[in-house]
């Protein structure tokens, strides 16, 4: 069941071509994350998806509704990039207006701001908080009502660690209740392990929509083998595997996918000179990488 | 109507955080002390009662300082939103841009209300406690403030409209503050000079007076002074008062609010988050 199907989505400003004929779909309790530089059009796309402006063309479908209507609206939760809010209300002031808007009880508002984490700061003024703070403001607000699609523009920009990692938490939970996530990040390697989808845009042009072990292989990015030798065997294990030297005992070998098991085979052959080897697949950068460039080349060629 | 209460009360709290209440009600209340104080000369030579004549005096008051106190609550209504970021979230919630509009309307306008009540209520006081006679003036006040809330009604609703089209506070301000200017003070100098010019002819009898009736603040005068024999000793205009029917001056006064916030609503609508 598809909760977000947007297809030939296209959005010029000015000059710019924004969006050029993206689609994609987002099912229930999918969490798909939306990558790209700087302008590439991430938050164009979201708003386009929440009805905040229009597309020049293509379809969007949110939740079997159109975007922005007041049906898709009552499904939809948003957290903004640097999300802001009036600094003379309280958090609970502020969390017991968007409870209002949604026509749930204020006073789950509490309840929200501990489940965030910021319970203790609920009688102050959001003016006095961080930027974390804010941000978890931010999340509280998203998770009003059991939404069934989520759209969260950097959602962990201004997190710390230990915050990311409760916030991918509860991103699960969501996920598992059958909430869509659509959600965009700078952060790759926590996004590497937190979804199960990933859209690559590059200047408005969808270059990549797969699951990550499906880009790795079509990337077909070259697999580093760090093999660790024994003490004083370095140069004997660095000569037989035809790799290079980093330092006294680590010798790095780099290969592509299908001959990963040979040269592991060859590793196991040296035995007694062995410590340890360790198998690097190309990082999420790297995929992200290879995909972003992939289509500056081709919008330029 | 829980979306619009919901919008009201962010929006009633927020002024109060602002001290826009307190300032609000401590203009209101001080002119009006000023003005029942100064009032009470006049008395013995017209013949009427203390309230009645201090009611004739806030009426010039009210026409400049309510104006004034709902421009200065208005303005920020969207533009505000616009320069803090708030406004692209909230837009994505299930509510009307209509209903966000007509929140912050029943705030500000409860604000004034409690502004000009309690300015009012001090003015109306002193005139009782010195002449007992003054309770026969209590309709006119009663008038006075009814009037006074869709006045500022009237300008609460083009301060959101403003606000939407300026998009940017500093702007919204700008055109707030002229808008005052003109409407207030310059509008009737204008009619003046055309007056003069005229010099008793067509202008002067047949558009004149719906030049009058067109301006919420002049239809407020009008109103209130034609309303009250006492006090068309003390306006200038009343002259001209007598020329127009009151019923379209009270039409004009309550279709300015309605007005203004339908304006407000077709210029917050295009605005782009």
């Amino acid at each position: 069941m598809t909760t977000l199907t947007l297809s030939q989505v296209t959005k010029t400003f000015a000059d710019t071509r924004a969006l050029d004929r993206v689609g994609f779909a987002v099912a229930a309790g999918e969490r798909v994350a939306l990558l790209g530089h700087n302008g590439a059009g991430k938050s164009t796309l979201m708003k386009i998806v929440l009805g905040l402006i229009a597309a020049d063309s293509g379809t969007v479908e949110v939740c079997g509704a159109a975007p922005g209507s007041t049906a898709a609206r009552r499904q939809v939760a948003y957290l903004p990039e640097n999300v802001a809010f009036h600094p003379a209300l309280t958090g609970l002031e502020q969390l017991a207006f968007y409870l209002r808007l949604r026509g749930e009880t204020p006073g789950q508002a509490m309840a929200l701001l501990e489940r965030v984490g910021i319970g203790h700061a609920a009688n102050r003024r959001i003016g006095t908080y961080s930027k974390g703070m804010r941000q978890r403001v931010g999340l509280a607000q998203a998770l009003i009502g059991r939404p069934r699609l989520m759209v969260l523009d950097e959602p962990t920009s201004g997190l710390d660690p230990v915050s990311r990692r409760e916030f991918y938490a509860m991103l699960d939970e969501l996920a598992a209740e059958g909430a869509a996530i659509l959600l965009s990040s700078h952060a790759l390697t926590e996004v590497e392990a937190r979804t199960d989808r990933i859209v690559i845009l590059s200047k408005g042009v969808m270059v990549a929509n797969d699951t990550l072990a499906a880009l790795r292989r079509r990337a077909a990015l070259p697999i580093r083998l760090q093999v660790t030798a024994r003490p004083g065997s370095a140069d004997a294990v660095a000569t037989a595997l035809a790799g290079g030297r980093r330092n006294g005992v680590m010798v790095d070998l780099v290969c592509s996918h299908d001959e990963k098991l040979g040269r592991l085979g060859q590793v196991a052959g040296l035995g007694a000179h062995i410590e340890d080897v360790e198998v690097i697949p190309p990082s999420l950068e790297d995929i992200y990488s290879h995909f972003s460039r992939a289509g500056d080349e081709g919008s330029q060629s | 109507m829980t979306r619009i209460l919901a919008a009201a009360t962010a929006e009633a709290r927020i002024a109060i955080r602002n001290r826009w209440v307190a300032i609000a009600i401590a203009m209101m209340a001080v002119f009006s002390l000023v003005l029942s104080a100064m009032g009470s000369a006049p008395t013995g030579v017209l013949g009427a009662d203390r309230l009645s004549v201090t009611v004739a005096s806030l009426t010039s008051l009210a026409v400049y300082l309510v104006p004034l106190m709902a421009l200065l609550m208005s303005f920020d209504a969207v533009a505000g939103e616009i320069e803090r970021g708030t406004l692209p979230l909230v837009l994505t919630y299930p509510v009307a841009r209509a209903e966000l509009l007509l929140g912050k309307f029943l705030a500000h306008l409860a604000i004034l209300a409690l502004a000009v009540g309690a300015g009012y209520g001090l003015a109306a006081a002193g005139a009782l406690s010195d002449d007992p006679g003054a309770i026969s003036g209590l309709a006119a006040l009663a008038r006075l403030f009814w009037t006074s809330l869709l006045l500022g009604a009237a300008f609460l609703a083009i301060g959101y409209a403003l606000s939407a089209v300026a998009r940017r506070p500093g702007a919204a301000a700008g055109l707030a503050v002229a808008l005052w200017l003109v409407m207030i003070v310059l509008y009737d100098l204008g009619l003046l000079a055309a007056i003069v010019a005229d010099n008793g002819g067509l202008f002067t009898t047949r558009v004149f007076p719906w030049f009058l009736v067109a301006n919420p603040a002049d239809a407020f005068r009008l109103y209130n002074l034609a309303a009250s024999e006492a006090t068309a000793a003390a306006a200038g205009v009343a002259g001209a008062a007598g020329t127009v029917a009151l019923s379209h001056v009270l039409a004009s006064m309550l279709v300015w609010p309605l007005v203004g916030l339908g304006l407000a609503t077709l210029a917050f609508r295009r605005v782009t988050p």
